[in-house]
């Protein structure tokens, strides 16, 4: 039997009072791909940072090719040959892609010369692997599939030949997915090694060789793909079967509370949004789907009020905004929108607040009357939220940051939601999230319909779009397409619409 | 990063960084050939002695006023080091009610009335700056020294034109009324046998300002938005926290606490308007902000430390020959920098530390 690419025996690690990983064993075989999947806080990216270096063990061994590694630092783990690509994106906005790749390799003091010859040295890389990326382009101009994978030549550039994902397809449009397994697929077929972590389980099933359960810190289990299949990946993560989902729809309610007219929004980076017009109604959920960075995140910030409207306007009851008439976040949400924001790290979340402080951002009048904040006003509101989103670990007085990616998202939900809103604008709001958790915010979602609350979801992931939705429109280069009623549309039909192809007639 | 426990942050942490600083002036004074041990105990009985304490707690004062100025403005991320002519407007508060309303009102009437022109001032000299920052972006900081500059330029002109006593040849005002001043502590509290010195009143105003600051940071929702903005301007862009006008307010408040500086040099020791008076209290405020880690408590720690340092250093310069005013002023700087620029320097390692405890202990 061949020696594994990457061998960990027994890796734990600890933090504060989390047992993040618990005497982890993995053996990952070179020239695979090995899935790791598992609930939120199961340990995956703390696994994956200590590999990379980033975290140091608290016990246990790493075996890279057959030789110890120890003492690894992120520069070791490089010259090992492991690459990483974050859960989170680190490129520098305002560098250009080929600035990006070479950054802390600069050789010498001049960057001129170097840059040239890593200019030659990146078309190479690009070619081997089939990746068409324009090295001049301002990371910042990209669509996120396409940062997606400058991150990933990133590491290939420095010689990377075990790659670890961390959640790379989070932010992605399908096709953009389907782009980025094939990548996966290549660099297998090229003898790389890959280790990808998601909480999709169709992509383990289309790219993977092997996957790997994670639970509450411990490796639960270990299957060929080929001897699995999706639905005893998904129990064999949470520990226990899953509750059948699709609830049925309740009859919609024709009210409208919210209507777009004409809107049109620019800024300094041009026009985001041309002539876009919709309604939201009581009771319903109008999906928006689309490739991001379409104007999707725009049209939410118009909506909470986080950005001028250039034309036309927005209704919410009797007022109407518009560029004469601007609304602020603040008066937005008395107007009764709550609003869960695409970006949960930057927006949504005060990454160094407690839980407490968090459960009261935008919503100050939450504190009690007057101008004092009462810590046990904020206490009893975050064991409320803890309690109705199994928020882990459950400790009110920690920091945001600390969280697991899906934690935060919970916090984000749990506090949009708190008062049943009657208008929800939902940015993304499983991205990154596990099955358990995407099943509590989906049946959170549905409950908060059949109350009445009319419902704005912009997702990325069409199946989510199709499984909620009662309506969907499409947004590409600003533009919207449809509504289509859910029920008679067609998911080729709303792929062309998100292409800007004219598949859907406006029905 | 795991967070430590509060006692380590700005309790241990804060000890280890002045211990390094003193290790560090110790070998100075090595250097110098004075006996370190000798000259520690000079420095501590020079600031702690029944004679000398008021002197100390006047220092104390000041950069305590300074150092809560800095410290609200940090919070907010905004790097403001006006405080220096903050303090001096402050003080031009104070000298044109004394100068204006002593003929005519009662002392009582215009020291109240003085105790308020402080701050006012003091905060009026933010405005510019901070109106600058949150509409046009241009940087507090550079903002701020050009305030500074511009501030003691004032004072110049005022006090060798229009306000300068006249036949005198000093560029200072004449005296105020006689009761129009912060009572002393030895007049108030004679009884308990204390010491003369120019400690006054107004170390009571800056300990109620700094309970004052601690609420309005931790406990008002102005505070909350403060902390949020100081943490991540996107997400109080999201939470729909005025971010011009928080930012102005926030400068505001600093240079009202700025300007309280002047209660105690002005109105509480002397008495008429000089120049330069607030003498780098407003710089060494940033350092005490530092080392308080914005905290009201800390801030009160790191303004007897610094108060401390004021009155011992002079003693050390009576005492030992071969200490003068400038080594004095080393080891200061030898303290702000532990303490202050350095202050982070150790959590890395008491971190790990912290964290190789908690896994052995289970
Ligand atoms: N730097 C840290 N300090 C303290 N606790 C941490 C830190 N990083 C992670 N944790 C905790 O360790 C546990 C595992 O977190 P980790 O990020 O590895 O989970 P994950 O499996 O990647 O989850 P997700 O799918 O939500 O990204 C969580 O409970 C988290 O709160
Ligand atoms: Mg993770």
């Amino acid at each position: 039997m061949a020696v594994p690419a990457l061998r960990l025996r027994n890796i734990s690690k600890r933090f504060g009072t989390v047992q993040a990983t618990r005497g982890v064993d993995l053996d990952v075989m070179p020239g695979t791909v090995h899935g790791i999947i598992g609930e939120n806080g199961a340990g995956k990216s703390t696994l994956a940072s200590i590999v990379f270096g980033l975290h140091t063990p608290d016990s246990g061994t790493i075996e890279v090719d057959g030789t110890p590694v120890d003492n690894l630092r992120p520069v070791d783990a490089i010259s090992h040959g492991i690459g990483m690509v974050h859960q989170h994106f680190m490129l520098v906005p305002g560098f250009s892609v080929l600035e990006n790749i070479v950054l802390g390799l600069e050789a010498g003091f001049r960057l001129g010369p170097g840059l040239a010859r890593a200019r030659v040295r990146l078309a190479g890389v690009c070619r081997e692997h089939g990746l068409d990326i324009d090295p001049d382009a301002t990371v910042d101009d990209l669509p996120v599939g396409v940062r997606q994978r400058v991150e990933i030549l990133k590491a290939l550039y420095r010689g990377a030949r075990i790659l670890i994902l961390d959640e790379p397809t989070g932010a992605l449009a399908p096709h953009e997915t389907e782009q980025l397994l094939a990548l996966l697929d290549r660099m297998r077929a090229s003898g790389a090694t890959v280790v990808l972590i998601t909480h999709k389980l169709h992509e383990i099933m289309t790219v993977c060789d092997r996957v790997s359960v994670m639970r509450s810190g411990h490796l639960v289990a270990e299957r060929d793909v080929k001897d699995t299949s999706a639905d005893e990946l998904a129990t064999l993560m949470v520990g226990h079967d899953l509750p059948a989902g699709g609830e049925e729809k309740a009859a919609v309610e024709v009210r409208t509370v919210l209507e777009v007219s004409g809107l049109g929004v620019r800024d300094a980076g041009g026009v985001r949004l041309t002539d876009v017009s919709f309604t939201l109604r009581a009771g319903e959920i109008l999906g928006l789907a689309g490739v991001s960075g379409n104007g999707q995140s725009e049209l939410l910030e118009v909506l909470a009020g986080m950005r001028p409207v250039s034309a036309g306007s927005v209704s919410v009851g009797s007022r109407r905004i518009d560029h004469a008439h601007p609304a602020s976040p603040a008066e937005m949400r008395s107007l009764g929108v709550s609003h869960v924001p695409e970006d949960r790290q930057r927006q949504g979340l005060v990454l160094p607040f407690d839980i407490r402080e968090n459960a009261v951002l935008g919503r100050l009048e939450r504190c009690g009357p007057g101008t004092l904040v009462r810590p046990a006003v904020l206490q009893a509101r975050a064991e409320a939220m803890i309690g109705d989103f199994d928020i882990r670990p459950p400790v009110p007085d920690r920091p945001a940051a600390v969280l697991s990616g899906g934690n935060q998202q919970k916090v984000v939900v749990a506090r949009e939601t708190a008062e049943s809103p009657p208008i929800l604008l939902l940015g993304q709001p499983t991205r990154g999230v596990d099955i358990a958790t995407i099943g509590l915010i989906h049946s959170r979602i549905i409950e908060l319909r059949n109350r009445g609350c009319a419902l704005l979801l912009v997702s990325a992931d069409l199946d989510e779009i199709f499984a909620l939705s009662d309506r969907i429109v499409t947004l590409c280069s600003g533009r919207l397409a449809g509504p289509l009623e859910t029920r008679s549309a067609d998911r080729s039909v709303v792929g062309m619409m998100m292409a800007g192809l004219d598949g859907g007639a406006a029905a | 990063m795991t967070p430590l426990p509060r006692w380590i942050d700005i309790g241990l942490l804060p000890a280890i960084n002045l211990l390094l600083a003193l290790v560090t002036a110790g070998i100075v004074v090595v250097l110098i050939g004075e006996n370190p041990f000798r000259v520690l105990r000079v420095l501590i009985s020079g600031a702690f002695s029944a004679e000398t304490l008021g002197y100390t707690l006047y220092y104390a004062t000041n950069v305590l006023f300074t150092g809560l100025a800095a410290a609200v403005a940090f919070q907010a991320r905004l790097f403001s080091i006006g405080a220096e002519g903050q303090a001096t407007l402050g003080g031009l508060g104070v000298g044109l009610t004394c100068l204006l309303l002593d003929p005519t009102l009662p002392p009582v009437l215009v020291v109240v009335i003085a105790c308020l022109a402080a701050p006012v001032f003091g905060a009026a000299w933010a405005l510019v700056p901070g109106v600058l920052q949150a509409w046009r972006g241009s940087h507090v900081v550079i903002t701020t020294i050009m305030f500074n500059f511009l501030a003691s330029g004032l004072m110049v002109w005022l006090l060798s034109g229009p306000l300068k006593e006249a036949g005198r040849g000093s560029p200072q005002t004449r005296r105020f009324a006689e009761d129009a001043a912060l009572p002393y502590l030895h007049d108030l509290l004679g009884s308990f046998g204390i010491a003369r010195s120019p400690l006054n009143v107004s170390i009571v105003i800056a300990l109620l300002a700094a309970v004052g600051v601690w609420v309005l940071v931790w406990r008002t929702r102005f505070g909350y938005a403060l902390r949020a903005l100081g943490h991540s301007r996107e997400a109080a862009r999201y939470a729909g926290i005025p971010i011009r006008r928080m930012i102005v307010v926030t400068l505001l408040i600093s240079g009202a606490l700025a300007g309280g500086m002047a209660l105690n040099e002005i109105l509480g020791v002397q008495h008429k308007l000089i120049l330069n008076f607030s003498a780098g209290y407003g710089f060494t405020g940033i350092a005490v902000a530092l080392m308080g880690r914005n905290h009201p408590a800390g801030i009160c720690a790191a303004s007897l430390l610094f108060g401390a340092l004021f009155q011992g250093g002079a003693e050390l310069n009576f005492e030992f020959e071969t200490i003068t005013t400038d080594l004095v002023l080393v080891i200061q700087g030898l303290i702000i920098l532990f303490s202050g620029a350095l202050a982070g320097m150790f959590t890395p390692w008491m971190t790990r530390l912290v964290l190789a405890r908690a896994v052995r202990d289970g």
